[in-house]
Order: C-alpha cells, then sequence, then structure tokens
C-alpha cells in the first residue's frame, strides 16, 4: 500500500525536474529536486511506497530520462495517470519504473488516498474509498522489455539482436 | 481528438476513414523493420541511420551502454553526440557532463563529434540538417525531444530517452509503435510577417499540447512549396508541443536544393528515399490550414497551446527578449532579427539576448553585417548554445520577469525562477517587442509588412556554408 500524492493534467519533464539540476544524472540528488516547481514539499514527504497520481499527458516536455530516474529515485512505486506523454512513457518502461494508465483512477483517487496497485492484473486498488480500477495492459512485447527488467536487460537477453523479434510477430495494441 | 471548432478562419477538419494505404511515417518505418506492410499501433524494431545525444542526456546513456555489454557502438559514422545545452561550460559539474562525452567520443572514433567554435558546431537540431546528416526516409533516434525538427527533410526523427539512446548506440536498432497520423493539408502562402513558427502555434493553439499525442503531423498540401526549407523545419520543430511522435514534410525540388547544398556527395550517390504518402492512407483525421489567414501568433504562459493573435495581445511590458533555439535561430531568423532591429533601438527596459544556432549561422551573420546591427540596436550576441531556451544559463529570469522568446517552450519555470513568464514567439514579433518595450507586432513600431517575405529569401534557404 502506498500513500498517493495527487497532481493535475500536463505535469511536464520541467517541474518534475527542473533543468538547472540536469547538470547531474546521479539518481539521490535528483530525487532531492523531484517535483520542486509544482510541489516544493514533496521531495520532504514522500516514503518509499507511495504512489504519484496525475492526469492527462503525465510527462510531456523533455526526452530526459532524468525525469523517471527522479520519480523512481525519490521511492515512488508506481505513477498512475489518465494518459502519459510518449517519450515519458518509453523512458518510464526502458527503465523500469511502474506506470498505469487509467483515467477512472486518475479523475476518482484523491490526495493522500491509500492506495494499492497489482501489476499482474493491472488492478488498482484505493482503500480508502474502496474503489477498484482496472488499467489499460501492456502489450506482449513491453511486457517483455518489462519482465527483463528494461530495455538493457532485454537487449542482453537477446533482444534488438536483428532478428525483427517483434516485427515477425505484429502485435496490434487496442 | 476533438474536431476543430467550428468556423476559425485559417483551419477546418474532416474526419477521416481512410484506406489500407500507409502514411509517409508507416512507409518509412515499415521499410526500416524489413516489413512489406505495417499498421497504427504495432509495435516493431526498426534499423536506425542515425543516434543522437547531448550533453545532458549522453551521459546517463553512456552508463546504460556499458551496462548493455557491448564495447563498441554499431557504427561510429552514424552515432552523432552534440555539446549544447550547457556549452560553453556553465559550471564545474557541467564541463564534468561534457568531458564525460569528449572521452566516449576519442574512444569510439566517432566522426561526429565536434567542439565548441568548429564550424560544424552548435544547438543540434540547427547543425544536423545543415552538416548534411539527414536524407529523406532515415530513420533517426535522438536523446532529445525535438529531433523531430528532421521530418522537415522527408526523414522520420523522434526524440527518446538515454536508455532509447544506448541501446540504439549498442545495435543500431530502436523498438517503436507504428504511429497513426493527423493529415495538415496547407494552402496559400502566409502574409506579411507571418513565418513558419506563426504556423505552428497557431496549429498547437487549435489541437492541443496533447493533440497529437502518439501521432505523426503530416504535412501536405499546395501551401507546403510555399514554405522556406527552415519554415518546415521550425514547423517540424515543434510537433513535439503538440505530443506528436513526429512531424514530416513530403520531399519537393527545394528539398533537394538544400540537399544539393549541404549534401552533395550523398545525394550523388543515390542516398535517402523519398516517400510520399499511399493514396489511400488511412489518416485519423485531416486539417486543413490556409496559410495566408495565420496571424502572428503569441503563445501565452504556461502552455505552447495558449495561444493568441498578437493583435489580441494587449499591453504586456517585457524585460527580456530571446532570439535563438532549435526553433528560429537560423539565417533565416537572423535577417529576419536584423530587418527589424535595424536602425532601431532595443527598448531601455529590456535586455534583448541574439543567439545565432551554430557557428556557421555566427560566421554567416558576422559576413552579411548582422552582428554590427545587432550590437548598434543595443542586442547583445551569445554563442550558438541552447542556454536560455531551457533556463540553462545566458539569460535566465528572476521572479516575475517576462520574456518574449523565439523558443519552443513556455512552461512553469523553463527559463528560471517559478515566478517568471515566457512568451512564445515568431521573430518579428519577439524583435519588435524588444524595440517596444512590450509584446508588439513589427507594424506597432512603424515597419511595413513585406510583400513577399518568402520571394525576398528564395536561394538562401541552405546554410550557405562558408
Ligand atoms: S535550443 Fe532549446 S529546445 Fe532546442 S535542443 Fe536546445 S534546449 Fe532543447
Amino acid at each position: 500500500m502506498g500513500r498517493v500524492f495527487k497532481y493535475g493534467d500536463h505535469v511536464d519533464t520541467d517541474v518534475i525536474i527542473p533543468a538547472r539540476y540536469l547538470n547531474t544524472s546521479d539518481p539521490a540528488e535528483l530525487a532531492r529536486h523531484c517535483m520542486e516547481d509544482l510541489d516544493t514539499s514533496f521531495a520532504g514527504r514522500v516514503r518509499p511506497g507511495d504512489i504519484l497520481v496525475a492526469g492527462i499527458n503525465f510527462g510531456s516536455g523533455s526526452s530526459r530520462e532524468h525525469a523517471p530516474m527522479a520519480i523512481k529515485a525519490s521511492g515512488i512505486r508506481c505513477v498512475i495517470a489518465a494518459s502519459f506523454a510518449r517519450i515519458f512513457y518509453r523512458n518510464a518502461i526502458n527503465t523500469g519504473l511502474a506506470i498505469l494508465e487509467s483515467p477512472e483512477a486518475a479523475a476518482e483517487i484523491a490526495d493522500g488516498d491509500d492506495v494499492d496497485v497489482d501489476f499482474e492484473t493491472g488492478l488498482i486498488s484505493d482503500r480508502t474509498t474502496g474503489r477498484t480500477y482496472r488499467s489499460t495492459p501492456f502489450p506482449p512485447f513491453i511486457r517483455r522489455i518489462i519482465e527483463a527488467d528494461g530495455l538493457v536487460g532485454y537487449l542482453r537477453s537477446g533482444g534488438m539482436a536483428g532478428t525483427r523479434v517483434a516485427g515477425s510477430e505484429p502485435e496490434v495494441t487496442p | 481528438m476533438s474536431s476543430q471548432p467550428a468556423g476559425h478562419p485559417a483551419a477546418g477538419s474532416a474526419p477521416e476513414t481512410g484506406g489500407a494505404g500507409m502514411t509517409m511515417t508507416q512507409k518509412i518505418l515499415a521499410r526500416k523493420a524489413g516489413l512489406p506492410h505495417v499498421t497504427a499501433g504495432q509495435l516493431v524494431e526498426v534499423d536506425l541511420d542515425l543516434v543522437l545525444g547531448n550533453d545532458v542526456t549522453t551521459p546517463p546513456a553512456i552508463e546504460v551502454f556499458r551496462a548493455t555489454g557491448k564495447t563498441r557502438v554499431f557504427d561510429p559514422a552514424k552515432v552523432v553526440l552534440v555539446p549544447d545545452h550547457f556549452t560553453p561550460n556553465k559550471d564545474i559539474k557541467s564541463a564534468e557532463q561534457c568531458r564525460k562525452m569528449r572521452l566516449f567520443a576519442q574512444e569510439q572514433d566517432l566522426s561526429n563529434y565536434h567542439e565548441a567554435g568548429e564550424p560544424e558546431m552548435g544547438v543540434e537540431h540547427v547543425i544536423l540538417p545543415d552538416n548534411g546528416l539527414v536524407m529523406p526516409g532515415d530513420a533517426i533516434i535522438g536523446a532529445d525531444s525535438h529531433t523531430c525538427t528532421y521530418g522537415a527533410l522527408g526523414a522520420f526523427a523522434t526524440g527518446v530517452g538515454s536508455t532509447d539512446m544506448a541501446c540504439g548506440m549498442a545495435t543500431g536498432r530502436c523498438w517503436l509503435k507504428i504511429p497513426g497520423a493527423i493529415r495538415v493539408r496547407l494552402s496559400g502562402a502566409p502574409r506579411g510577417f507571418v513565418t513558419g513558427k506563426d504556423v505552428v502555434l497557431d496549429l498547437i493553439g487549435r489541437i492541443g499540447v496533447d493533440g497529437a499525442l502518439y501521432r505523426s503531423l503530416e504535412y501536405t498540401g499546395p501551401g507546403v512549396a510555399a514554405l522556406t526549407m527552415e519554415e518546415r523545419l521550425t514547423i517540424a520543430n515543434m510537433a513535439i508541443e503538440a505530443g506528436a511522435k513526429n512531424g514530416i514534410f513530403p520531399v519537393d525540388d527545394r528539398t533537394l536544393a538544400y540537399l544539393r547544398e549541404v549534401a552533395p556527395e550523398r545525394l550523388a550517390r543515390g542516398e535517402g528515399w523519398i516517400v510520399e504518402p499511399d493514396a489511400d492512407a488511412s489518416y485519423d483525421e485531416t486539417l486543413d490550414i490556409d496559410l495566408s489567414r495565420v496571424p502572428l501568433t503569441v503563445a501565452f504562459p504556461h502552455l505552447p497551446s495558449n495561444t493568441r493573435p498578437v493583435d489580441l495581445a494587449g499591453a504586456v511590458p517585457v524585460d527580456q527578449v530571446v532570439i535563438g533555439s532549435c526553433t528560429n535561430g537560423r539565417m533565416e531568423d537572423m535577417r529576419l532579427a536584423a530587418r527589424i532591429l535595424s536602425g532601431r533601438r532595443v527598448s531601455k527596459s529590456v535586455r534583448c539576448i541574439v543567439i545565432p544556432g551554430s557557428q556557421r549561422v555566427y560566421a554567416r551573420c558576422l559576413e552579411e553585417g548582422l552582428l554590427s546591427i545587432f550590437v548598434a540596436a543595443g542586442a547583445l550576441v551569445s554563442a550558438p548554445t541552447c542556454g536560455p531556451c531551457l533556463g540553462g544559463h545566458m539569460g535566465i529570469l528572476a521572479d516575475g520577469e517576462r520574456c518574449v522568446s523565439t523558443t519552443n517552450r513556455n512552461f512553469v519555470g523553463r527559463m528560471g525562477h517559478t515566478g517568471s513568464e515566457v512568451y512564445l514567439a515568431g521573430v518579428p514579433v519577439a524583435a519588435a517587442s524588444a524595440v517596444a518595450g512590450r509584446i508588439a507586432a513589427p507594424e506597432e513600431i512603424g515597419i511595413e509588412a513585406p510583400a513577399d517575405l518568402r520571394a525576398e529569401w528564395l536561394g538562401t534557404a541552405g546554410p550557405e556554408r562558408a
């Protein structure tokens, strides 16, 4: 279970980790400034296992992987959003930050709620309100990357070797 | 996505049924994945023609590259590293980041690594096309969100993170989800001081910052011919500000003329692949834009979609003006800025910072006498760098300060203090605002709109290498 930090729509990478801190890529140092330009109290209050909930287009803006790195290093277990900006979505998968897409959960879960997530089933349970939500499941190819603990693990286990693994078995997502 | 608000003068939209054909983007990705056909939503792995990183994203990518277990990059001619964000090194930490990148470039014998000051150097998305590194039909990833700029040349180019960059360097490959597309059909020609920047701001204003999320913006129609190469680069550059995966233009005579200037040998060798959308390509939606009706446009804080015609901007006093960046730091931008600033004075209350986007643009400004015009007007000319665009250095804003900027983002705190404000505009409005001391169109400081700006620019679309 984790306590929810709730934010709005279009949370961009400039507020997740401001550019003035991009002269380092040390996760611990990035975590100290995570969400600073949106919520100066975040870094001081967040505890390991907490959950970040936001609206549409979470992680928009720059390609800085420092953004998912900072969130992961701050202790956040999972980000639940109505939708994610595409580069952030890739970066989270590639670096092993858990993300779940659920417009209903994003709309209804409140700041401070206690929430549980089950990554196997994609089920989100708000213990405070008793409500449950189903998130969009990842397609099989992406699950393989996540199961390999990110893109590097996938590559080391033989992925992207030029065998056109994904292309040879097209997977159409809903 | 929601359709066009009714009755807008510049654009209209129609839902699409579409056929089984492929968009420009889909055709490039199918080819690079070795597949005869792809459809939106499909996940593929593609072969890459170029992998790009900068001084912010490359140091973490180097760590990840080491973790892959590979010792050599897939092709030392196809990995491009550009120190531009915090260079010339702004502090010790940035210097260390740049050194890490430099040592890696040396270790891997990268042919496309240059130091600040070399003629090939500058802001990444200004120099890659100008250095002849982008060809039509290429598949390019860059650990920088504005990598989408290269779609102006009919390439597929998209921004990724450092892990994608690292695995791209290691294997020459990348996983991608085939995007659907919004077709943007252009007609007419921009009027007066309206440029490509106004066209793209106006577009983002109507579809929103997530209006093209996960999709391509594919530009077509007779209006494409009216746009200079540099305007197309500006428009493709800001595809990401609409949430798009990429923006792409068809290749025409003007693209080929540009390539003859920047990559004559590659063109002669038959490199590059010109792609057109299938006649029955499937588009999610079509937007029609009459370029002659696009107004001079300003994006108010704190989203690029928060646009207004400059006439409706009201009285907004400004403290700083920035002219530069990968969006508007090219030769045409410098010439336009000089045209407005020539014989005039920057307002006492304004700091006007002009940043040529590359060393080549800088040298050309010097030759054409533009630097003297800027200096005489009371503007400051910076070395090529990203600098203030991302709030890095060379013009950070204090609490409450306002800046009119030709860059591409105006998020909270983007250029400094979270209490500061960035207003995005094209070069004519930015330069006129510097003179007026408030947001202003060139006409408001007594400058007549040109009869045909594009006609004056014809033949100067290339970087005109020294
Ligand atoms: S000029 Fe600005 S937007 Fe362009 S690459 Fe540099 S920081 Fe990014």
